[in-house]
């Protein structure tokens, strides 16, 4: 088995005097989707900004091929080669494809003070990176972005994430604001980008998403990982009951609190 | 893809500015004649629309960032009362008046690009507190250096010619052309070189924008300075051209830049707009005060044609915006 490209080792956070995670541990490999399940409050939105450069960790280290690294900013954490798209795609519905495409690093073209953006370049490689991905209806480089399907935004800005070299690709509920075809486009595409060996964090609440593309799962439940499975461990059933909440959720939930009251705040090691 | 259509042209950001000056050119045509287009009338509101145009655009970059500046309209008086000051009042050299002018444009800018990052204000707010601070300080220190709320200035040579003259018969002020000039140089810098798409980036999702690796708090420094800037310029160039300075005047610039902006085709909320509408939407602006002249109205009612107007542009402006949004191109075309 690969060496894990990102790795958290007992990742703690904590805002003030609340708590928001408890040692956290957790590795993604390379064609290797991680799915991270939990309610809301779970702390996952958390746990993505100090994967991403947004917050830091209180205690605990974050490691990259095996070396501890810091991400002070998401400019570091993407240098780094870790891509976060959020739900709605972090991308400018008024722009057209191609410029929203190469934001922040334009194609030019001429020589000088003359240098112009190079909107052929720029419209070029945008529609061919989505393409490949499997997204063929963009066809059109001057589209402007807010025109796009939901799941083409989505799909958009992994295509970008994955031109730009990144090596983690965060999804933060891709699928979430998505009808059933248009989120069929996205699992599609982290397919393919597992498929290029770039190691998936896919944060979602819809079993079926998760089971149709992960490899791996971590259930996120007040702040610690409270199951971390691989595929086919757990069936299907067992997996929406511990996401929904049901009656083997509740009963977790009181065994992990009377734990940490017993063992100092720790949480229990994962199952 | 490049191929010219009337749909294309009609998703362009100017689309509904260009169609606002074509409607009341005709308004005015069928209203007043056609005097109004020929040199003596062509001259009386291009030298409007060159002294809003010049500060337009500017402002309407800043609105497609995301921001707004309402303290161009004391920068205008600030401009003009600081070269009247230097070099009429104490008799220094010319040069040192426009410099130090374009200097406090620039230091005002500084200052407003500085609170919009550092606080969380909004940028009205900021600039409306500059505005009335700079209004302060232009009568304050004018009275307390000239004992007097007017100031002459007399320049000639050169300086007059590059600044504040007419050219072409007497009729036209050289503004126009500075207004023409740095259209051009705006046009090249907003749509063709790539600083032009980080300004929408910024207005469209700063967040974003940032995460790309825009120096947003660096750009939207430049955009406060580049705006204060030109309303100071604008201002000198008055006082150059009309011998004088007064510590009023000015306020007019901030509505009426706002419309000729917005007119133009420029989304308040940013991300969306072009410096080819802006400059449609200053000449409509223009138009519809001068125009007025040459009409049997009563120019009373030039600020009803300039509202209906303005409400007429956001919404024709609205309704291209969603064309440009839901516009894919047709299964199996090209």
């Amino acid at each position: 088995m690969a060496a894990p490209i990102l790795a958290l080792r007992g990742v703690n956070k904590s805002f003030g005097p609340i708590d928001v995670l408890h040692d956290i541990t957790l590795e993604v490999r390379p064609g290797e989707v991680l799915c991270l399940l939990g309610d809301n409050g779970a702390g996952k939105s958390t746990l993505i900004k100090i994967m991403s450069g947004v917050h830091q960790p209180s205690s605990g280290v974050i490691e990259m091929d095996g070396a501890p690294v810091s991400l002070p900013t998401p400019r570091a954490a993407q240098e780094a080669g870790i891509s976060t798209v959020h739900q709605f795609g972090g991308t400018f519905p008024l722009m057209s494809i191609g410029r929203s495409f190469f934001v922040g690093v334009e194609p030019t073209k001429g020589f000088g003070p003359f240098k112009v953006y190079d909107r052929k370049t720029a419209n070029g490689v945008a529609v061919k990176a989505v393409q490949d991905m499997g997204i063929t209806r963009i066809t059109d480089g001057d589209r402007l972005v807010g025109g796009l399907s939901g799941g083409e935004r989505q799909s958009l800005a992994i295509a970008r994430a994955v031109h730009f070299g990144a090596r983690v690709l965060i999804l933060d509920e891709p699928t979430a604001a998505l009808g059933v075809k248009q989120a069929t486009h996205v699992l599609r595409i982290v397919n393919e980008a597992k498929r290029r060996g770039l190691a998936v964090i896919f944060i979602t609440h819809q079993v079926m998403h998760a089971m149709a593309v992960g490899d791996h799962f971590a259930v996120l439940i007040r702040g610690a990982v409270a199951a971390d499975f691989k595929k086919g461990e757990k069936t299907r059933e067992e997996i929406t009951d511990l996401m929904a909440g049901g009656a083997s959720m509740a009963s977790l939930e009181a065994e992990i609190e009377g734990y940490m009251a017993a063992h100092d705040g720790h949480p229990p090691p994962p199952a | 893809m490049s191929s010219i259509s009337l749909g294309g042209l009609l998703r362009r950001p100017e689309a509904g500015a260009a169609l606002g000056l074509v409607a009341v050119l005709i308004f005015f045509a069928i209203f007043g004649g056609l005097t109004f287009l020929k040199p003596a009338g062509m001259s009386s509101w291009l030298n409007v629309a060159a002294n809003l145009g010049v500060i337009a655009i500017p402002l309407g970059l800043l609105m497609i960032a995301g921001e707004l500046d309402i303290s161009v309209g004391a920068m205008v008086p600030f401009g003009a009362m600081t070269v009247a000051v230097i070099s009429g009042h104490y008799g220094l050299p010319i040069w040192l008046g426009i410099f130090v002018a374009l200097s406090f444009g620039v230091v005002v800018g500084l200052v407003n690009g500085f609170l919009v990052i550092k606080t969380a204000v909004p940028s009205l707010i900021v600039t409306l507190g500059s505005l009335f601070a700079v209004q302060g300080i232009v009568l304050g220190l004018t009275v307390l250096i000239t004992k007097s709320t007017s100031v002459a200035l007399t320049t000639e040579g050169p300086t007059k010619a590059i600044f504040g003259d007419f050219v072409m018969g007497g009729q036209l002020q050289v503004m126009v052309l500075w207004w023409l000039a740095l259209t051009a140089l705006y046009i090249f810098f907003v749509h063709f070189s790539p600083f032009g798409n980080w300004i929408f980036a910024m207005g469209g999702d700063k967040v974003s924008a940032r995460n790309a690796g825009i120096p947003t708090d660096r750009l939207t420094m430049i955009l406060f300075v580049l705006s204060s800037t030109s309303a100071a310029f604008v201002g000198m160039c008055q006082a150059i051209l009309y011998n004088s300075a007064q510590v009023a005047g000015g306020q007019s610039f901030i509505f009426n830049s706002i419309i000729a902006v917005v007119v133009g085709g420029v989304l308040l909320t940013g991300g969306f707009g072009s410096v080819v509408g802006i400059f449609f939407g200053t000449i409509t602006f223009a138009v519809v005060t001068q125009g007025i002249y040459y009409t049997d109205f009563d120019r009373n009612w030039s600020s009803l044609i300039i509202g209906v107007l303005l409400l007429g542009a956001v919404l024709m402006n609205n309704t291209f915006r969603k064309m440009a949004l839901s516009y894919a191109p047709k299964k199996g075309a090209k």
